[in-house]
């Protein structure tokens, strides 16, 4: 099992220590502690191309999730531990930080420091968890955001990089030479240890939601080089590059419609590149006189390296349709696909949760990759179509 | 609506006899006066617990904390915490109301970290899962409706004004309601809601009305029948503080985001 936070264990050991220190006063109706416990298995319908591979998983994973606010809600401390146990990939197994933060909110400034989870691009990827890169290790970084009437400016310093994970040789989901991630390249002679700095801007005006953001340092996303390991197999070692990233993120919210544009240009990893996603989703709203809605959705991906790009989706179309019940259990199904429009093969993706009593949640996903040809970014996915069932409990 | 309050009397007095009011311009009278009543309460905080109830008597419990901010001329600014289920448990909802056109809304997700502008256009939605519509939740304008008084007529012994109001404002699952408005509290005690085939759907009953702060009346009980289901919702509200000290800022996409 691998600890995903290197380097910085003893430091915290020691707030974990002062966590259950802060925990002691605990409210009188409320306990501080919350989290999610979870069993998840996963089939595949096909047998691994790789030997060392297997046609099912068994894991468990904990969350908890500890909160306290003091001085009336302007200061609040927060601790989300993670820890993943997988039947048999040793690299899956693997505990976070999710989240160890102070927060202070005054009225034209917030400040926060430690771990933490932000949607955008500051985060790295924990990939072992999911291959749609929503799970997020945690990021070192001290943020204040000024809060002002021309907008919210967000200034980030981000010291410690935090490497990206991948599926060892014995999971699945990975690319057809497995990565070895204890050999690291970074083009910083810093290493790890660069820090990186970030700023975003972003302001409501009536319908539209607007955000400009700007990141300098070691990318997230890095490149995958052949070479040789230990006894002489082939591996893939991440390099991480340092680069410039300008991006743009607006949605336009007009009765029905979602408009959606997320732009970037990166440079300092190869050529300088311009890549973008766009669409939209339109909700029907209480279909056939139910409570239920169904949105439709379509997003463009767009990628100016073209086919040279290492992300599957540079020329991509993705269809999709989502299913909200609006009952009791807040069912939801999303179903959709990506198909890539220079022949790069097509994704189907199906998603389906439902609350089961008071505290379970019970979510599915189904997951096809179609006519991926072997010159594909995603080549390696293309025996490994699975299903997938997790049964959530919530504390 | 400062506007309507200023202008309406005088109107009147240019008429020749006050009294001679349709039932149009009693149904809005009635309207403004119960939003006049309702006025400078600046802030408020309470606890609502929600009960929903299938056909077959199942029940399931969601706990939101509400925090409401007056706003002067426009609809109020909402934040709604939701504490139980346990999986929705952190999620806030931001809501800028407004009279006729559409509401503002965000969603903050706590799994992704994320706020996301919802669209308004699902007024007739359910409130998560239960028999209130986002429309039944938000503020009161005068200006969302036409009005009409009917009757007046008593309900459990106390007296009340019949006014049938209809939605003026875009995608409302109601074409009518009417309702039964305490003529000393001047709060409604009972609403029917009147679906988009003109047919009963739902009837809200309030109960246990308090008063705060000496002027404003809140009920303590709010029971919603669907009467085409046969499901009910009953809202239960608690701690209810007004004047707490929330400013604008309290109700902003970084509130949102620490809202806990």
């Amino acid at each position: 099992m691998r600890i995903a936070r290197r380097g910085i264990r003893p430091r915290s050991a020691a707030l974990v220590l002062v966590c259950s220190l802060l925990q002691a006063p605990a409210g009188a109706n409320s306990t501080p502690w919350s989290g999610t416990l979870g069993v998840e298995a996963r089939l595949f319908a096909s047998s691994p191309r790789d030997p060392r591979q297997h046609d099912h998983n068994l894991s468990v994973f904990l969350e908890p999730e500890f909160y306290r606010e003091w001085s009336g809600g302007r200061d609040s401390f927060t601790f989300v531990p993670f820890l993943r146990l997988d039947q048999h990939d040793d690299e899956r197994s693997h505990g976070d930080i999710r989240e160890l933060t102070w927060l202070r909110a005054a009225r034209e400034w917030e400040l926060r420091v430690g771990v933490r989870k932000v949607f955008w691009v500051i985060n790295q990827t924990d990939l072992v968890e999911n291959i749609d890169q929503e799970d997020k290790l945690g990021q070192p970084m001290v943020n204040l955001a000024l809060i002002r009437n021309w907008g919210t400016v967000d200034l980030f310093l981000l010291p410690g990089f935090r490497e990206r994970t991948f599926p060892g040789p014995e999971g699945r989901l990975r690319t057809p030479i497995p990565v070895d991630t204890d050999r690291p390249v970074y083009e910083s002679s810093r290493g790890n240890d660069r820090v990186d700095a970030a700023i975003r801007w972003s302001q409501v005006l009536g319908d539209w939601d607007v955000g400009v953001s700007h990141f300098s340092g070691t990318s997230r996303e890095p490149r995958l080089l052949p070479a040789l390991g230990a006894q002489g197999t082939p591996v893939l070692i991440p390099r991480y590059d340092v680069i410039d990233q300008t991006g743009l993120d607006v949605q336009a919210t007009k009765g029905n419609w979602l408009w959606k544009l997320e732009a970037l240009r990166r440079s300092g990893q190869g050529d300088s590149y311009t890549a973008a996603v766009g669409g939209f989703e339109y909700t029907f709203y209480g279909i056939g006189g139910t409570a239920r809605d169904l949105g439709v959705l379509l997003e463009y991906h767009a990628d100016d390296r073209g086919v040279d790009a290492a992300t599957p989706f540079q020329n991509d179309l993705f269809v999709g349709g989502r299913l909200t019940l609006n009952d009791t259990q807040s069912t939801e199904l999303l179903a959709g696909a990506i198909v890539d429009l220079d022949g790069d093969g097509q994704f189907y993706n199906l998603e389906a949760s439902r609350r089961l009593g008071e505290r379970f949640v019970a979510s599915i996903e189904l997951r096809a990759f179609v006519d991926v040809p072997p010159s594909a970014p995603s080549f390696g996915l293309a025996r490994d179509d699975y299903a997938q069932m997790e049964i959530a409990y919530h504390f | 609506m400062k506007k309507w309050l200023i202008l309406i009397p005088l109107w009147i007095l240019f008429l020749p006899d006050a009294w001679a009011e349709t039932p149009e311009e009693k149904g809005l009278r009635l309207a403004i006066e119960m939003d006049h009543r309702n006025e400078g309460w600046v802030s408020q905080e309470a606890d609502m617990r929600m009960i929903l109830r299938n056909k077959q008597g199942q029940e399931s419990i969601r706990e939101i904390r509400s925090r409401t901010l007056e706003v002067p001329g426009d609809g109020d600014k909402g934040l709604s915490i939701f504490d139980t289920p346990a999986d929705v448990k952190g999620t806030a909802f931001l809501s800028y109301t407004h009279a006729t056109r559409p509401d503002d809304q965000w969603l903050y997700l706590p799994a992704l970290k994320r706020v996301k502008r919802i669209a308004s256009a699902n007024k007739s939605g359910p409130f998560m899962g239960s028999e209130f519509a986002y429309e039944d939740l938000t503020s009161q304008e005068v200006a969302k409706y036409t009005y009409k008084w009917l009757r007046d007529e008593p309900i459990e012994g106390r007296d009340c004004y019949t006014v049938e109001r209809y939605p003026a404002y875009e995608n409302s699952g109601y074409t009518r309601q009417i309702a039964w408005v305490d003529k000393d509290m001047y709060q409604p005690l009972k609403i029917e809601f009147y679906d988009r085939k003109n047919a009963l759907l739902k009837t809200l009953t309030f109960r246990d009305y308090k008063q705060y702060l000496e002027k404003y009346w809140r009920a303590d009980v709010m029971d919603m029948i669907n009467h085409q289901t046969g499901k009910s919702t009953r809202l239960l509200w608690s701690n209810y503080q007004f004047k707490t000290g929330l400013s604008d800022r309290d109700f902003d996409r970084n509130s949102l985001k620490r809202a806990r």
